[in-house]
Formats: structure tokens, C-alpha cells, sequence
């Protein structure tokens, strides 16, 4: 993971040829659409099977996404050549600027209605207490996913459109995406502990 | 170490200075979800709102002051500032509406809603406010030479 670092010493990246970079992957926003519309629905209607379903595969799909590109990918990355690291990039991040919030509005959205819904949310719910510190796992990762491996994210997209980008910047902004995505990872082991006595109170 | 860019503008886009735009704008964003959990671990109750109206106060503050050392800036990427944050501002919109509609949903009315929102338009500005500032500060300005 520390061999982020090394792209430092490493002048602006080749001029290779490299992959045209689309920061938003177009293609996807039906999808995302789709999904948004889908969830809206579920809580419109309160519907139940709806609300399990996009709270337990958007949950499951963000947590295992998150636990695998914190803890195997991030660390591989880091240990990869310049141009391998950045072709990688190039073609990864784009889909997780549409692919991970669209997976958190779909768990978080969903889950607090199914939880409003079961009362488990009723201070009286032996389940109360695990959904509140699932909100603080759940606050304290979304400030550092959208307050600094977003942004960090989307600034590593547009470096890299760039005619010559700037190693110093990709590499430190890189070490940004790989840290926190490895702490949002671990948190991700709090929240599966939580969910998991939540569904067995 | 940056090549052409460091050469030609003097100052490698790495190294430049500027004020603690993304810092404000990510304490705003920790208040107002710090704001938004206390208030949602009270649902269905209504909610006691004096701890979250002092949150949200402060989070909106800091965001002001984020605007504000921001709108000082003279040698920025304003174009791209103002490009990432209209679409991000787009994106997290419909992010905030999403969230505003389940408490409208689950009967949320008066000062508890009122506040819900105030707390989400925050969030829906802090969240492109931080990207764009992001992605602007290692651009270079309009009539460099990038």
C-alpha cells in the first residue's frame, strides 16, 4: 500500500498511449436511473420484499466491493508499474464513480425504511441500539468517502485526461483513494457484525 | 518532476497553496451527518431539535466560511470548478431528495422536517463544493499554460 508513494519519484507519467478517460461512464446512468426509480418506489409503497432485496444486494455489493478493493486491490496497486497503475485506474474508477453511490443511496435509503417498517427504529426494539451505532459505522464512512476518496477519485479521472498528467498528483491523491478505501474496508467488518445481530436479535 | 506543466507555469500544480476549502467543507458534511443520525435515531419519535439546530448552525457556517476563502481565490480553475460542481451538485441533489422524500414519507412535518432539509441542502452543497475545489485546485487556471 506504501508503494503508492514511490510514483513521487517518477516523472509525469509516459506518453504511452492511454485509454480515453470518461469520468462519468454515460452508458451507466440508465442503470443508475433505473435503480434510483426502483428504490423510490419500495419506499413509496412501503413495499417489503422491495426494500429487503435492494437493502440486502446493495449492502452486500457495497460492503463486499469495499472490503475487496480496501484490503486486495488497493495493496496490489500499490505494487504495480506506473503505466500498469494507471491503465488500471484509468478503466476501475470510472465505474466506481457510478457504481458505489449508487449502491449507498440503494442500501441506505432502503434500510432505514425496512427498519421503520419492522420497528426496529422503536427505542423499546432490542434492535435500537445495534441500528444506531450502524448509523455512526454508516456516518463516519460516508464522511470519508465523500469528503476525501470521492473527490480524490474524480480529481485522479481528470489528471489523467490530461496531455501530460502530473505523477505527483495521481500518485498523491492515489495514496488518498487507497487509505481511506482501506478504512472504509475494516469499517465495513464493524457494519457486518452489526447487521448480522441485528437479523439474529 | 511534473514535467512541462511545473516548467512552464513556475509552479507545479502539486505545490500551490490554497485556503482550507476541502477541510471546512468536510467538518460541515461530519455536523450535519452527526446532525441527521441524532435525529434519526429518534424516528418515528419527534425528534428533541435544539442539539441538531446547533449542529446544523455550525455546519452551515463552516460551509459559508469554505464559500467565502473560496470566492477570494484569484489564480483558480473556476471554469472547472463550476463544470465538476454542477453535475455533482446534480448528482447529490436527487442524492438529498431521495433522503428528504423517506422522512416526507414516514410523516416527518414541521420544525423536525424543516430542519431535515436545511440539514440536506447543506449536505447537497458540501459534497460538489469539496469535489470541484478538489479537482480545480490541481488544474491550472484559464490562460495558463496546461
Amino acid at each position: 500500500m506504501t508503494d503508492v508513494g514511490r510514483m513521487q519519484a517518477a516523472p509525469s507519467a509516459p506518453a504511452v498511449t492511454r485509454p480515453q478517460i470518461q469520468v462519468v461512464p454515460l452508458r451507466g446512468l440508465p442503470i443508475v436511473a433505473a435503480v434510483v426509480v426502483f428504490v423510490i418506489a419500495a419506499i413509496a409503497g412501503n413495499w417489503l420484499w422491495a426494500l429487503t432485496f435492494c437493502h440486502v444486494v446493495g449492502g452486500g455489493l457495497w460492503t463486499a466491493i469495499d472490503l475487496f478493493v480496501g484490503l486486495i486491490v488497493g495493496p496490489i496497486l500499490g505494487r504495480l508499474s506506473i503505466p500498469a497503475r494507471a491503465e488500471f485506474t484509468a478503466r476501475f474508477m470510472p465505474k466506481m464513480v457510478l457504481l458505489m453511490p449508487t449502491l449507498v443511496l440503494m442500501t441506505l435509503a432502503a434500510g432505514f425504511q425496512l427498519a421503520l417498517r419492522e420497528g426496529n427504529l422503536d427505542a423499546a426494539s432490542p434492535n435500537h441500539a445495534w441500528l444506531v451505532a450502524s448509523f455512526i459505522v454508516v456516518g463516519v464512512m460516508a464522511v470519508i468517502a465523500l469528503g476525501v476518496l470521492e473527490p480524490a477519485n474524480i480529481a485522479v479521472l481528470f489528471e489523467m485526461r490530461k496531455a501530460r498528467p502530473d505523477g505527483t498528483i495521481i500518485a498523491k491523491l492515489m495514496r488518498r483513494f487507497v487509505y481511506t478505501a482501506g478504512i472504509t474496508g475494516l469499517m465495513q467488518v464493524a457494519t457486518l457484525i452489526i447487521m448480522t445481530r441485528v437479523a439474529t436479535q | 518532476m511534473s514535467g512541462e506543466l511545473a516548467a512552464a507555469t513556475g509552479a507545479p500544480a502539486a505545490a500551490r497553496r490554497f485556503p482550507p476549502v476541502a477541510e471546512l467543507g468536510i467538518g460541515s458534511l461530519a455536523l450535519v451527518v452527526i446532525g441527521g443520525i441524532l435525529m434519526a435515531s429518534y424516528v418515528p419519535r419527534r425528534p428533541p431539535l435544539g442539539v441538531p439546530l446547533l449542529l446544523a448552525a455550525v455546519s452551515a457556517a463552516l460551509l459559508l466560511a469554505g464559500v467565502f476563502l473560496l470566492s477570494r481565490l484569484d489564480q483558480f480553475a473556476w471554469p472547472r470548478f463550476f463544470v465538476v460542481f454542477r453535475w455533482a451538485l446534480l448528482a447529490y441533489a436527487i442524492s438529498a431528495g431521495m433522503i428528504g422524500f423517506a422522512f416526507i414519507r414516514d410523516h416527518t412535518r414541521g420544525a423536525p422536517l424543516a430542519l431535515v432539509t436545511v440539514m440536506l441542502v447543506i449536505f447537497a452543497l458540501d459534497v460538489p463544493l469539496i469535489i470541484a475545489f478538489t479537482v480545480a485546485r490541481y488544474s491550472s487556471p484559464p490562460h495558463s499554460a496546461d
